[in-house]
């Protein structure tokens, strides 16, 4: 559809008529036509910006952690469980940290699906009008609370009363830093992912589903886990890997609040150190530029865009490639 | 059941299936409960901390190594900072990439491209848009730990959201409206910059306030690029060093006396005053949008 090159009415062709008004609206014209040129080439030059955000990432993340790999044998780095780079003696195996983030990540995951699901199920099944129209900001408002405050929430609140919780109950003394209560946190903080993800992905789901399983007697529960859910299964699964992905990279919560101590463990109970921590923990100190401590935030920020890289994909795959057809 | 004139094969056990679902049904309400309760305790925690060390020195005095002291000027104003260059930087190039990729992009490679990047833009985390403006502005530019390169780093941060939100904006002018246009003879751009782009602005602006509030709550980003925590002098350039209330927030709370868990509570307080203003800000243009629209 090329509008712009019409030249509407076309008097000046016509009868050689060049009278003043036809000349300035030709010459409008014309002016319109080169900025409409030049707008059309910044546009498209802003639409590259993005683009080269992504390329700027990728290469300053590979530069810099080349530099690190030829000091460090990548076999090491990805293999090796010990994470001392600022302790002498120096040893570089990230495993620890990878660890730790996906200790921590993995049980908020496992706050966060079945709360998030159910919540899902309810809005999208039960929830009458004016409910969902209370309930959906309310958990718009938790996904933008700020990550340090879930941080100084973890620390100041959820701490103690799990402290105190395993004192009480197992006689079992937890440290201030833990795996636990940022975990647990991190589950709060991602359940508006994935309720309001696997919510879209049932609403999606044809009305006439519902209506064929109640009408074959089918009642509410029933309709809404053995029809609605299975329905929409593939935007379910992605909304868990998003979370997930989301939870890999989120920073503040785990420095704050899992603390500072690379450690291969599964016990959530102890101290851990996430790969996001490490990076602020690297940053505060001002690495200096060059030095093998600067790289190595980059060849540990490079695992960490590959890993939720990997993970966003795969979400988006999902939702293609396993998208029931209606 | 015979009573009932139920076939003997046929036993829909009606009773015991309503009483599963509403068990279930007490799970989904426990479940949306947690959500509810959750937000509640925090804030509730958050103010009962917070409020007894609010005041007007809070506010206008420099961090301080005793908390009765401390405020939060300098981070006041570092993010005042940040989130003005931010926009400035964020919404002409947002608005442009939008308008390209709803009113010129063809339907080619290059195009299907720019979306799925701006797509897994999304998903990176914030940390490592830190690295990338500590390496791409700090260091390469030698911008050096400045306002400058916060705002550039949290500008690339906030863009796939600004983007975002403009082309939703864009795509709900009415087709009509741009063929009214192109019919008296405008050419495209005109129709963009008189049309399509006027009636878009409400949208565009509620997206580009939430983006905002998106930005002036990360931490992770400015502490690579800032790394300051402890700043007793404002931002008087945009070349000079600067920390953000996040940063601020973040110090206190990993200091272990007593009274600057109490002052990081105060700092949230602040932010979170600020953060639902925005917020209120954005609904209301929205809702009354909406409402002019109806009419």
């Amino acid at each position: 559809m090329d509008t712009s090159r019409q030249p509407p009415g076309a008097p000046a062709d016509t009868a050689g008529a060049r009278t003043a008004p036809t000349m300035r609206f030709n010459r409008n014209r014309r002016r319109a036509e080169v900025q409409g040129r030049i707008a059309h080439g910044l546009f498209l030059a802003a639409a590259l910006v993005s683009v080269a955000t992504t390329v700027g990432i990728v290469v300053t993340l590979v530069v810099e952690s080349t530099s690190f790999f030829s000091a460090v044998s990548p076999w090491e780095f990805l293999t090796g469980t010990r994470w001392t780079p600022i302790l002498q003696p120096r040893s570089y195996g990230v495993l620890p940290l990878v660890m730790g983030t996906l200790l921590v990540s993995g049980i908020a995951l496992l706050v966060a699906v079945p709360t998030g699901l159910a919540i899902a199920i309810f809005l999208s099944e039960y929830a009458p009008e004016r409910a969902r129209r209370i309930l959906k900001p309310v958990l718009e408002v938790l996904a933008g609370v700020p990550t340090v405050v879930y941080g100084y929430f973890a620390l100041t609140f959820v701490t103690p009363i799990l402290q105190w919780l395993l004192r009480t109950l197992f006689g079992y003394d937890l440290l201030v830093f833990n795996a636990l209560s940022a975990g647990v946190v991190m589950g709060l903080m991602i359940v508006p992912m994935v309720s309001s993800l696997s919510e879209d992905a049932m609403v999606s789901v044809p009305r006439s589903l519902r209506q064929a399983s109640y009408a074959l007697g089918a009642t509410r529960i029933e309709t809404a886990t053995k029809v609605m859910v299975p329905a929409a299964f593939s935007g379910i699964v992605a909304s868990v890997i998003l979370a997930f992905s989301r939870a890999i990279g989120e920073t503040m919560l785990v420095t704050i609040a899992a603390g500072a101590t690379p450690k291969m463990t599964f016990n959530p109970l102890e101290s851990v150190q996430a790969m996001t921590a490490f990076i602020v923990q690297l940053s505060l100190g001002e690495a200096v530029h060059g030095s093998l401590e600067y790289q190595t935030i980059f060849a540990v920020g490079l695992l960490l865009f590959l890993m939720t890289l990997a993970m966003n994909v795969l979400g988006h795959f999902v939702v293609r490639r396993f998208r029931e057809v209606y | 059941m015979q009573q009932q004139g139920w076939n003997e094969r046929f036993n829909p056990r009606l009773a015991v299936r309503k009483r599963v679902g509403a068990i279930y049904l007490g799970v989904f309400l426990a479940a949306v409960l947690v959500g509810v309760i959750g937000l509640l305790v925090l804030v509730a925690q958050v103010l009962w901390e917070g409020v007894p060390w609010l005041s007007l020195h809070f506010l206008t005095d420099y961090p301080s190594r005793f908390p009765e002291q401390a405020g939060m000027k300098s981070a006041i104003f570092g993010s005042l900072w940040v989130i003005g260059l931010t926009a400035l930087f964020t919404v002409p190039v947002g608005v442009a990439s939008a308008i390209y990729l709803e009113e010129y992009a063809p339907k080619y490679w290059v195009t299907r491209l720019i979306e799925v990047n701006i797509a897994n833009l999304a998903g990176v985390p914030s940390i490592v848009y830190g690295l990338l403006g500590l390496a791409l502005f700090v260091q390469f530019l030698a911008m050096g730990r400045s306002v400058l390169a916060g705002a550039l780093t949290m500008s690339l941060l906030v863009l796939p959201i600004v983007i975002l939100a403009s082309r939703e904006a864009i795509r709900a002018v009415p087709q009509t409206y741009r063929e009214a246009a192109y019919g008296l003879g405008a050419t495209k751009f005109q129709v963009v910059r008189d049309v399509v782009l006027p009636t878009a602005v409400p949208g565009i602006m509620t997206g580009t306030i939430l983006a905002m509030s998106r930005a002036i709550g990360e931490a992770a980003p400015m502490i690579a690029i800032s790394a300051l925590v402890f700043l007793t002098f404002i931002p008087y350039t945009p070349l000079d060093r600067f920390t953000v209330m996040p940063i601020q927030i973040f110090n206190w709370v990993g200091r272990p006396q007593a009274g600057f868990q109490g002052i990081a509570a105060a700092g949230i307080v602040v932010l979170l005053v600020i953060l639902l203003s925005m917020n209120a800000v954005a609904i209301y243009i929205r809702n009354r949008t909406q409402k002019r629209s109806e009419e």
